[in-house]
C-alpha cells in the first residue's frame, strides 16, 4: 500500500465543527432519560442491604397492594439458561452471571444487588412499594479484599466453582475464578545474570468510569411480543444479543435504538435495566422508563478491577533488560470476569524482554461485578512495570526515556503476547516526549517529574455503513455507532473525502438496529479505523455508480469515465465531455438508474497497537501531602487523525480520568461491604480547577492496514498515566510510592517514613 | 397531600405547574415541562449537570425544590440562544471542539454564561475556580477553559 | 506447513512450545489441531488468531500460507 502520509487530503485532518454539536450546546440532544412516552410507568429496583447473603423468601404481598403499582419482577422471573462464555465488553462473563448480576437469583454478592423490581405510575409510588417488599436473608460474611479472598478460612462465593485456566489449580472451593500464565526463556537465570534489579507490589484501588449520564432505558412492549429498548449504551447490537439471551427471547423481537450517550468509556457495554424493564412491561403491558441515581451507578454497576500487582525486572548496566516477572492478582467483583487475561498480554509488551514470566489471577470479592474500563486491565499492569522500570532508571542513574529507548519495541519484534509486531510508533513517541519542551523544563522544589509509557489493542471487530446520495448533491452515510466522543463526525468527514464534496453536504446519521446494518460495539478504540474503512468502502461503492450514471448520460462505456476530484471525467473516446460533478449526477438520478445507494462492511483485523508516552509534573506541599498537577503531556501515535480536535479530546481525556485514578479516585467500603462513597463529593474526580492545560503531540505513524493510516486513539491515554503520575510523586518527596491513590494522608505518611 | 401551584418565569416567558412538595425543581422543569436540556447527573448538587440560573444566581436545580420557583425568574439551556443564532459561548464550544459526549455541556453552557455576566475578562484560574463545580469526565477541561476564554474575548469585541 | 506457537495456556494444556500442520485455512488449521491434542476440543473457536503478525478477531475462513506462523490469543474488545 502506498505510504498515506503522501496522499494530499482535503477534509481527513481539518477541523470541522461537528454536526450533532449544535443540538449538544442547546439541550435539543436526547440522552437516556430525556425519552418519556404515553402511559409510561416508572421502574424502581429493590437493592440488596447486604454485601454477601443467601435469598432464602420474597414477599411482594404487600408492595403488590400499594397504590400505583403496576408489576412487580425478581429473579423468579428470569428464565434458566446454561453457562457459556460471551463477551462483554472486555470484561468475558458467562451469560448465566451477566442474568444474576441484572437480578439476583438465590444469592446476594454484593451491596446494592438489584433483588426486585416494581413498577408505578410515578416514582415515588415505586419508591414506596420497593420499600414494602420484605426479603428474608441468611446473611453471610464478606470478602471485601484481595488477601481475605485468597486466605485459607475465606467465605467462599461461588461454592462449587471451579478455576478455569493454566494449572497448577487450586483444589476444592476457592474464590480463584482464573488462573493465567505464561512464561519465554529460564527467567531465574536470567535475574541472576542481571547487574541491577528492581522489585515492588504496586495496589490500584477499584474506579468507576464516572460517566456523568447515568444508566437510564424506556422499554416499549406489544402485544405480538416485540420489544422497543430506547437506552444510553455504546452497543445497540450488543444490547439487543443480550436481552435475547438473558430473556431467552429471539432477537428478532427486539430493536434497540440507540439514545445519545452520556459518556460510557466500557461501562455501558454491558446492561442492567434492559432486561428488567422489558419485563416489568410485558407484566403492566405499558412502557416503563428507568434511570439509575448516581448511588446507585456507583453500587451497582459496573466498576474496575481494584488490583495487587508485583513486578521485578532485571537489566544490564547499560539498561538492557533481562528478565521480568510479575504476579498480577485481580479483583472480579461478585462474578467471574476480570480483565486480567488483556493485563497478561500488555504487561510486558511494550519491551523486548529475552525471558519473563508471568501470573494472573482473577478473583471474586464481594463487591459490584466489574466492567471494562478503557484499556481494561492496561492501566493496572503499566502501573507496576512502568513505576519499576523507574527504579531501574534511577538505580541506573540513567535517563528514564532512554532506559525506555533502549529497549522499546519495533517493527518486527516479537510481542510477549505471541506475533510480531507490525509497523508501531513506540520509539517515535519516545523521541517526542524526549524533544519536547516540558521535558527540559526546569523543575522547582517539592516537585518531582515522572515519565510513563503504554499501550492498548487496536481491534478490528465488524462494521457496517450505507452511504445515500440526495437528489441536491448532498449525501447520507449510515453507521451503527454510538457516538461517544465526535465520530459521527468522522465519518462524514470520510465519506466527503472519498466523494469529494464538502462536510456540510454529508449528514451522518448512528441508526438504531433496524435502521442500520450490524457494527459491533464503540469501544475497544475501533470506531474511526474499522466503521471508518466501511464507510469508505461504501463510497467507493457510490464512485462506482456515479461512473456508471455519467457513462449513461455521456452514452459512452463505463471504462471511458475517471472520478476525479469529486467529478466525473471523461477519458480516451468520452474525452470531449465537460466533467460532471456530484450534484450534476444527482440531479439526473431518476433519469438514469434511480437512486444511488451503496453499502459496505468489514471485518478488518486488529491494527498494530496506538502507543503513548506522557510526561508530568508534579509538586506536592510537603505540610499536607497535597499534589498539584503542574504541567502534563500526552504524547500519541495516532496513524493518522481524521479530525485532530476529537483525537486530542480522547488524549486528554484518557490522561484526565488516569490522574485522578491516580490522585483521587477510590472505592471506600466500610467493614460489611457498603461503599461509602457513592457520590461524586467523596469518589473524587478531577474538577476544572485541579488542572492545568494539557498539551497533546500526535504523532502519525500510519496503521497499514487502514486506507488513511488511522490508528485507534481511545483507550491508550488511560494506560500511561497511573505509572506517569506515580513516579512524579515518587520523585518529587524521594520516597517510591506503591498504592494509589496518592492522596495526601498516604504522601504524608510516605514523606514522614522517610524522615523516621 | 394536595398539590402546590407555582407560578413563575423561564427563559423570559411566564410558566405555571403543579408539583408535590418534595419535587426537585429539576424534576419538574424536565419530567413536567418537557425541558430536557438541564441534565440530572448526580441529585446532590455534586456535578453541575443541572445547572440553571434562579433569579440571576448559577444553582444546581437539583438541590431547588420545584414550589421555590413561585415569583422567581428561572434560566436554563434553552434559553441561552436568543432568537436565530448561537451564544458566543455555544459558538465557541462547537468551535474549540469543547464537548465529546456532551451531557456536561449544557450545565456549562449555564455556568459559563453566568460567569462572564459576573466577570467578563477572566483568567485561566478564574475560569477553572468558577467552573470547578461543573464535572466533565470526557475532556479533561482544556478545550472547555479555552472555549470559555475565547468567548469572553469575543464577547468582549476582542479576537482570542 | 503452517507453524502454531503455543504461549502460557495452551502450552500447559498441550505439553508443546509449537507444533507444525498442514492447512490451508485456519479452520482445517483448528480441526488438525483437535484432532492431534484432543485437550483443546471446543477451546479455539473464541480466540482471536494472528496469523503472520496480522491478529484477526474472527479468521475462521483466513488462508494459511505454506509457512504462516499462527497464534492463538485470547479474544479482545476494550471498553
Amino acid at each position: 500500500m502506498s505510504n498515506p502520509n503522501e496522499r494530499k487530503f482535503k477534509v481527513v485532518g481539518t477541523r470541522p465543527i461537528r454536526h450533532d454539536g449544535l443540538d449538544k450546546v442547546t439541550g435539543r440532544a436526547n440522552y437516556g432519560a430525556d425519552l418519556s412516552l404515553p402511559g409510561m410507568l416508572h421502574g424502581v429496583i429493590l437493592r440488596s442491604p447486604h454485601a454477601h447473603a443467601v435469598i432464602k423468601k420474597i414477599d411482594l404481598s404487600k408492595a403488590l397492594a400499594m397504590p400505583g403499582v403496576r408489576a412487580i419482577v425478581t429473579g423468579a422471573d428470569f428464565p434458566e439458561i446454561g453457562s457459556g462464555g460471551m463477551a462483554a465488553g472486555e470484561s468475558h462473563i458467562d451469560p448465566k452471571d451477566l442474568q444474576a448480576n441484572i437480578m439476583a437469583r438465590g444469592k446476594v454478592l454484593y451491596h446494592g444487588h438489584a433483588i426486585a423490581a416494581v413498577a408505578a405510575s410515578t416514582i415515588e409510588q415505586a419508591r414506596d412499594a420497593c420499600n414494602m417488599i420484605t426479603v428474608d436473608y441468611e446473611v453471610l460474611k464478606p470478602v471485601l479484599s484481595l488477601a481475605q479472598a485468597l486466605a485459607k478460612d475465606a467465605p467462599i462465593l461461588h461454592p462449587g466453582r471451579k478455576t478455569v485456566g493454566v494449572p497448577p489449580l487450586p483444589e476444592g472451593d476457592t474464590n480463584i475464578m482464573m488462573r493465567l500464565a505464561n512464561a519465554k526463556g529460564d527467567v531465574d537465570a536470567a535475574f541472576k545474570s542481571a547487574d541491577v534489579v528492581a522489585e515492588g507490589w504496586y495496589e490500584a484501588s477499584m474506579a468507576h468510569q464516572g460517566y456523568i449520564e447515568p444508566h437510564a432505558t424506556v422499554v416499549t412492549t406489544r402485544e405480538n411480543g416485540q420489544a422497543d429498548v430506547w437506552c444510553s449504551t455504546q452497543g445497540q447490537f450488543a444490547v439487543k444479543s443480550m436481552i435475547a439471551v438473558t430473556l431467552q427471547i429471539d432477537p428478532n423481537l427486539i430493536r434497540v435504538t440507540p439514545s445519545e450517550i452520556g459518556g460510557g468509556f466500557g461501562g455501558k457495554t454491558t446492561i442492567y435495566l434492559e432486561p428488567v424493564a422489558l419485563l416489568l412491561s410485558r407484566k403492566a403491558r405499558r412502557p416503563v422508563k428507568m434511570v439509575m441515581s448516581r448511588e446507585e451507578v456507583f453500587r451497582a454497576t459496573g466498576p474496575t478491577s481494584g488490583t495487587r500487582i508485583w513486578a521485578k525486572i532485571g537489566a544490564k548496566k547499560d539498561g538492557t533488560f533481562v528478565a521480568a516477572d510479575t504476579r498480577m492478582e485481580f479483583e472480579a467483583g461478585g462474578f467471574a470476569g476480570s480483565p486480567m487475561g488483556a493485563a497478561s498480554m500488555t504487561v510486558f509488551a511494550s519491551y523486548n524482554f529475552p525471558s519473563f514470566r508471568l501470573e494472573g489471577l482473577d478473583i471474586v470479592v464481594n463487591k459490584p461485578k466489574v466492567a471494562a474500563y478503557r484499556a481494561p486491565g492496561a492501566p493496572n499492569a503499566a502501573y507496576a512495570i512502568e513505576s519499576v522500570i523507574d527504579e531501574l532508571a534511577q538505580k541506573l542513574a540513567m535517563d528514564p526515556i532512554e532506559l525506555r529507548l533502549k529497549n522499546a519495541v519495533k517493527e518486527g519484534d516479537t510481542a510477549s503476547y505471541g506475533p510480531k509486531f507490525d509497523r508501531i510508533g513506540f520509539v517515535e513517541c519516545l523521541n517526542a516526549a524526549k524533544n519536547h519542551p516540558h521535558y527540559k523544563a526546569p523543575l522547582g522544589k517539592n516537585q518531582g517529574r515522572g515519565v510513563g509509557a503504554g499501550f492498548w489493542f487496536n481491534v478490528g471487530l465488524q462494521s457496517s455503513a450505507t452511504v445515500s446520495i440526495n437528489d441536491d448533491g448532498s449525501a447520507v452515510v449510515r453507521t451503527g455507532n454510538p457516538d461517544i466522543g465526535g465520530s459521527r463526525a468522522s465519518m462524514a468527514i470520510t465519506a466527503a473525502e472519498e466523494l469529494g464534496i464538502s462536510v456540510e453536504r454529508v449528514r451522518p446519521l448512528v441508526g438504531d438496529t433496524d435502521s442500520v446494518g450490524y457494527c459491533d460495539l464503540t469501544g475497544g478504540s475501533r470506531v474511526t479505523y474499522a466503521t471508518g474503512m466501511a464507510v469508505i468502502e461504501a463510497s467507493k461503492n457510490v464512485i462506482e455508480h456515479l461512473r456508471a450514471r455519467a457513462a449513461t448520460i455521456w452514452g459512452c462505456e463505463v471504462d471511458a469515465v475517471e472520478w476525479r476530484d469529486g467529478q466525473a471525467v471523461g477519458t480516451n473516446g468520452a474525452s470531449n465531455n465537460k466533467p460532471l460533478s456530484l450534484a450534476d449526477i444527482a440531479k439526473q438520478m431518476g433519469h438514469t438508474g434511480g437512486p444511488i445507494i451503496a453499502s459496505a462492511s468489514v471485518n478488518p483485523p486488529a491494527a498494530g497497537p496506538g502507543f503513548g508516552v506522557h510526561l508530568c509534573d508534579i509538586e506536592i506541599d510537603p505540610e499536607t501531602g497535597r499534589s498539584t498537577v503542574l504541567r502534563y503531556t500526552v504524547v500519541q501515535d495516532a496513524g493518522k487523525a481524521v479530525h485532530p480536535s476529537y483525537v486530542e479530546g480522547q488524549l486528554q481525556g484518557g490522561a484526565a480520568q488516569g490522574i485522578g485514578w491516580a490522585l483521587w479516585e477510590e472505592y471506600l467500603f466500610d467493614k460489611d461491604g457498603k461503599m461509602e462513597n457513592p457520590g461524586f463529593l467523596d469518589y473524587r474526580m478531577p474538577v476544572a480547577s485541579d488542572l492545568p492545560m494539557l498539551d497533546t503531540v500526535v504523532v502519525e505513524v500510519p496503521n497499514p492496514l487502514h486506507p488513511y493510516g488511522v490508528r485507534g486513539v481511545g483507550e491508550t491515554p488511560i494506560v500511561p498515566p497511573l505509572a506517569t503520575v506515580g513516579n512524579a510523586v515518587s520523585r518529587a518527596i524521594g520516597v517510591r510510592m506503591h498504592q494509589l491513590p496518592m492522596t495526601p494522608p498516604r504522601v504524608l505518611d510516605a514523606i514522614e517514613t522517610k524522615k523516621g | 397531600m394536595a398539590k402546590i401551584q407555582v407560578q413563575t418565569t423561564i427563559n423570559g416567558e411566564t410558566a405555571d405547574f403543579l408539583c408535590d412538595g418534595q419535587q426537585s425543581l429539576l424534576a419538574v422543569l424536565r419530567d413536567e415541562l418537557g425541558l430536557t436540556g438541564t441534565k440530572e447527573g448526580c441529585s446532590t448538587g455534586d456535578c453541575g449537570a443541572c445547572s440553571i440560573t434562579l433569579d440571576g444566581q448559577l444553582v444546581p436545580a437539583c438541590l431547588v425544590l420545584a414550589a421555590e420557583a413561585q415569583g422567581r425568574e428561572i434560566g436554563t439551556v434553552e434559553g441561552v440562544s436568543q432568537g436565530t443564532g448561537l451564544h458566543p459561548i455555544q459558538q465557541k464550544f462547537l468551535e474549540n471542539a469543547a464537548l465529546q459526549c456532551g451531557v456536561c455541556t449544557p450545565g456549562l453552557i449555564v455556568a459559563t454564561r453566568s460567569l462572564l455576566l459576573k466577570n467578563p475578562n477572566p483568567t485561566e484560574a478564574e475560569a477553572r475556580y468558577y467552573l470547578a463545580g461543573n464535572l466533565c469526565r470526557c475532556t479533561g477541561y482544556d478545550k472547555i477553559i479555552r472555549a470559555v476564554l475565547d468567548a469572553a474575548a469575543s464577547m468582549r469585541g476582542e479576537s482570542a | 506447513m503452517a507453524k502454531v506457537i503455543f504461549s502460557g495456556g495452551l502450552r500447559a494444556l498441550t505439553g508443546a512450545e509449537s507444533v507444525e500442520l498442514e492447512a490451508a485455512r485456519v479452520v482445517d488449521l483448528v480441526a488438525a489441531l483437535y484432532a492431534r491434542f484432543p485437550v483443546l476440543e471446543g477451546k479455539l473457536e473464541q480466540a482471536s488468531v494472528a496469523i503472520d503478525g496480522t491478529l484477526y478477531n474472527d479468521a475462521r475462513y483466513q488462508k494459511l500460507r505454506p509457512a504462516s506462523e499462527v497464534h492463538f490469543l485470547a479474544p479482545l474488545a476494550g471498553g
